[in-house]
């Protein structure tokens, strides 16, 4: 481990977390101009963060101490999985102690506690988001273990350094199994972010809603770090999807010239991932909470059919 | 280190065993109960700690004895080495906690029933040990046995309820068909010459088709006390009628031996296992920890969910030694040794957090008298240490990282994945797909240990009238603190118990990992090679603790701590009640609408013009329509049958014994 690998992990770690917000920003950017809205532009998270700190919270009187820690919780274990994923540069120091399967767990972990929280104030609609939330979770987690399963399978390891720099430095070509596995990652991305068609990010007072309902009793600076937290799963699942499908011009470790295309590369396989899910958004609907176990069983179902795929095509 | 006040280890642990007995007497014959729960119950600690210690300092070599007891020239034989040294240590370890948590726990019994009761808990312990050193199948018998009839009393401690002598009768019924069971396996494995020593039948060389029949003989008694499925019958009836400190022991650690027991018959005893066993323990642990983790996310009573999430784990376990057969027959030494490490990691672990789980529903049930999920909730505000330790305890169940239950299920996960290259092809494509059916077990297990927390610990009360006024007590704590310090450490510093495990893998399929793990050095686990996986928890837990604080306090340096209390704000409801909550069964509600074919559900719906409308629905287990009722019919219509041989008169009994000669005589010629 070299210092100027950790100071790039630093340093890349804290640019991360400070553009995080950019990327919901522009997701909804990007659907008001789909529905042709002006839109608020692509700094309005910052401003409702900014808005957020500022503010005195209100806590309910009947929360205890786990409701005022897990948005602490959430917010680090979402900035650990951010820092985990390679985005620019493999190998960086990170990485060895955590591998795919210990990332699927990271999230688990912080889904967990903010399940908790929200069952915490004994509110009728925490409750609710909160087996809704296990609900969609715990179809959604093995079909993300099977997408990184079927990863791992062609690069024989588990490590995402190796499963990035095995597949970068392939020719561009369509593994069978990658597709499937990229259509159910696509699917549990969605889920696993609570968007359309499995959730409603911009929706309050529904019967409907998931994440927002366990939300619901946080306020300022709570809110605006769940609200933060959130914005980096986005980015994690989003780097994560491009390191698994696209990783293509990420930088070999140490090759500090390829780090400016890198870069690029980065922002803009971003942007276009941001708009392809405001696309995906705007033209599907939310579905009835009882069709979700259907939609998250066929992602699962993908997964499992990308790792056959690999068996019976690709293993030589 | 083999020698201590020139006693080994082996002598040691006989003395603790007789150490546990006099205990237990001396418990027995006291009519003061706080010289049983003050002097007894915390000395039964210092045993099991030193039985601990004596473990750790017993993996190094094999060691035999023997003790001049038993029958004449049927002396008990007595073996210790790297398996029995660490199902011993498991049993030390985790019964520490447990010893001294009932001696907190026991101290509100009535004097008659609490030296019964402390003679049974002792004679368990003592059985418990004796059955991982014994060496012949008489010795392992007779502690199987007293293992299991002491276990039965204490299961039955409060005989006053119906329901809890129903639950001890069909659990005593299954030891014992359990029982049979193995008995008729070592019968086959004695082999011709009839030496009942383990020794003597590790030289028997048995054909292909009787091991087998050992081994599904063994599978079938070993299952019944594991709660393999369809033999888990009696698990979720035992634990909710135990006392908590017994549930503990018997899900931490009795179920534990019958892992020993199969483990010792399959890859000791039998020699070289058949690959076809592997593919039957991998199903039967699939088909197990699914059935187990779905049944517990629909459970409203709190010991069974736990009852429930522990046949999960046995599954997992099983899937662990499933694959380790599989490999070790496929040649894959190194494999067999990584999945073999994995079940043993999960059974260390799984005494460590279910005992945790266990003792806690204990406290809580003294706190409240409540161990129904419905009327729980809100404990946190009452008891809030333990509602600290039992967040350890869950998270560490549900399998997430930093804790202990991850690094097992991530070490199965590895062994999953690594198995391409197995010689059959199927076999080859089938086993990583299996792998999922352990993702969605693993994944549910999150649900449910949500329910369970969330619904006892977090929210409003549902229907005491107040929070409960006090936490668990002193002595309770402590041996709760213990065991979740081992989820922690067990969890955080994974090298060092995956190299205390290695020397079982050697002995058992004959590979070790030792060089691999050490290749790293300690802060991080790499059962393979480091490029292939690695896992580093401390780091985990370090970035994500610094990550906390340092969160917490630019938060505090760039804005403010400003706060206010108000009422919840639920969406501006006025009306706002403990009822609105989340029931047990409206968390379980997505699982049993989703697997309702899988369960019988019974639902009582009213009609429309019902003006006092009630709604009903419960789950409960079709294998017990499929697989016990028929058996119950067969054995009352086979007892009516037999019934009519019984006359009543002196004659007929003559004549049936004069026949049973006759019959007799034929054969002897």
């Amino acid at each position: 481990m070299k210092i100027t690998d950790l100071l790039f992990q630093l340093v890349q770690n804290t640019v991360l977390l400070v553009a995080a917000p950019l990327l919901p920003g522009w997701i909804s950017q990007c659907r008001a101009w789909l529905q042709n809205r002006n839109g608020a532009g692509v700094l309005q998270p910052y401003r409702m963060l900014l808005k957020l700190f500022h503010k005195d919270a209100v806590l309910a009187d009947q929360a205890s101490v786990l409701f005022r820690v897990m948005p602490y919780v959430l917010f680090s274990c979402m900035w650990l999985a951010v820092a985990l994923v390679p985005v620019l540069v493999t190998g960086l120091p990170l990485a060895p102690a955590v591998d795919v399967i210990g990332l699927v767990g990271i999230f688990a972990l912080a889904r967990m506690f903010i399940s908790l929280a929200a069952m915490d104030v004994g509110t009728a609609f925490g409750s609710m988001g909160a087996r809704r939330e296990m609900l969609v979770g715990f179809l959604a987690e093995p079909a993300l273990l099977m997408v990184l399963f079927t990863a791992s399978t062609i690069s024989h390891s588990t490590s995402l350094t190796t499963i990035v720099e095995t597949l970068a430095q392939q020719h561009f070509v369509l593994y069978p199994s990658m597709t499937f596995a990229a259509v159910a990652f696509v699917m549990v991305l969605l889920a696993e972010n609570a968007r359309i068609p499995v959730d409603n990010p911009a929706t309050h007072l529904e019967l409907t809603m998931i994440h927002e309902a366990m939300i619901l009793e946080y306020s300022a600076r709570h809110l605006a770090l769940v609200e933060w937290a959130g914005a980096l799963k986005m980015l994690a699942y989003m780097t994560l999807g491009i390191a698994l499908f696209v990783p293509y011009g990420i930088a070999a470790p140490g090759d500090w010239s390829a780090l400016p295309l890198a870069v690029v590369l980065l922002v803009l396989k971003l942007a276009l991932a941001g708009a392809g899910l405001a696309l995906i958004e705007t033209l599907s609907a939310k579905m009835r909470i009882f069709r979700v176990p259907e939609f998250m069983g066929t992602a699962f179902l993908f997964a499992v059919l990308g790792l056959l795929t690999h068996f019976l095509l690709e293993a030589a | 280190m083999s020698t201590l006040a020139g006693m080994l280890p082996i002598d040691w642990m006989m003395a603790i065993i007789l150490f546990w007995l006099l205990l237990g007497l001396a418990g027995l014959l006291s009519h003061n109960p706080r010289f049983i729960v003050q002097i007894v119950f915390p000395l039964g600690a210092v045993a099991a700690l030193a039985l601990a210690l004596a473990a750790l300092a017993g993996t190094a070599q094999t060691q035999v004895a023997t003790a001049p007891l038993g029958l004449p020239n049927l002396p008990f034989h007595l073996r210790l080495d790297a398996l029995s040294a660490f199902f011993l240590l498991l049993l030390g370890a985790a019964s520490v906690g447990i010893s001294v948590f009932s001696s907190g726990y026991f101290r509100a019994m009535p004097v008659s029933k609490l030296g019964l009761l402390c003679l049974e808990y002792h004679v368990f312990l003592a059985s418990m040990a004796t059955v991982l050193l014994a060496d012949d199948a008489y010795l392992f018998m007779l502690a199987w046995e007293t293992m299991a009839l002491s276990s039965y009393f204490l299961v039955t401690t409060d005989h006053e309820q119906p329901e809890v002598r129903q639950a001890g009768f069909l659990y005593l019924l299954m030891a014992h068909v359990g029982a049979l069971a193995i008995l008729m396996s070592f019968g086959v494995m004695l082999g011709a010459h009839g030496d009942d020593s383990f020794a003597a039948m590790r030289h028997v060389h048995l054909t292909s088709t009787s091991a087998s029949v050992a081994m599904l003989l063994a599978l079938v008694g070993f299952g019944a006390k594991a709660g393999v499925l369809p033999l888990h019958a009696w698990l979720p009836e035992a634990h909710p009628a135990a006392p908590s400190p017994v549930s503990a022991l018997m899900s931490g650690i009795m179920l534990k031996t019958a892992v020993y027991g199969l483990l010792r018959i399959s890859f000791d005893l039998l020699g070289v296992p058949q690959w076809w066993w592997g593919v039957l323990l991998l199903t039967l642990g699939l088909i197990t920890a699914l059935f187990g983790v779905i049944f517990a996310a629909v459970q409203v009573d709190m010991k069974r969910l736990l009852a429930y999430s522990s046949i999960e784990n046995i599954g997992i376990i099983l899937i662990g030694i499933g694959l380790a057969i599989i490999f070790h027959t496929s040649g894959k030494g190194a494999l067999a040794a990584l999945a073999l490490t994995a079940a043993l990691y999960h059974a260390l672990n799984h005494a460590f957090m279910k005992g945790l789980l266990f003792l806690g529903t204990g406290s809580v049930l003294h706190a409240t008298g409540e161990r129904h999920l419905g009327r729980l909730g809100g404990l946190i505000h009452g008891m809030p240490r333990l509602a600290l330790l039992m967040l350890v305890g869950v998270l560490a169940l549900a399998g997430l990282p930093p804790l202990n239950g991850f690094v097992s299920e991530w070490l199965t996960l590895q062994a999953f994945l690594l198995s391409p290259g197995l010689p059959q092809p199927y076999l080859n494509m089938l086993v990583p797909v299996a792998a999922a059916a352990l993702a969605l077990a693993a994944a549910l297990a999150g649900f449910v240990m949500v329910k369970f927390y969330g619904v006892v610990f977090l929210g409003r009360s549902r229907a005491l009238a107040a929070v409960p006024p006090h936490d668990a007590g002193a002595r309770e704590q402590l041996g709760m603190a213990y065991l979740a310090l081992g989820c922690v450490l067990l969890g955080t510093l994974p090298t060092f118990v995956v190299l205390g495990i290695d020397p079982v893998a050697a002995e058992l399929v004959g590979h070790s990992l030792a060089g691999n793990v050490r290749s790293t050095g300690w802060l991080l686990l790499t059962p393979m090679r480091a490029e292939r996986a690695s896992y580093g928890p401390l780091v985990l837990l370090l970035v994500i603790g610094t990550g906390v604080l340092f969160t917490a306090w630019m938060v505090r340096r760039f804005y403010h701590g400003r706060l206010r209390i108000a009422p919840a704000w639920d969406c501006g409801f006025p009306e706002q009640n403990a009822r609105m909550q989340d029931t047990a069964e409206g968390f379980g509600q997505p699982i049993r609408q989703i697997f309702e074919w899988f369960m019988g559900v019974v639902k009582h719906m009213p009609s429309p013009f019902d003006v006092t409308p009630t709604f009903h629905s419960s789950v409960h287990d079709r294998l017990w329509d499929l697989c016990y009722v028929p058996v119950q019919r067969a054995s009352e219509m086979l007892s009516a049958q037999i019934g009519r041989l019984q006359q009543g008169r002196i004659h007929v009994y003559l004549l049936y014994s004069f026949v049973t000669l006759l019959v007799l005589l034929a054969f002897v010629q």
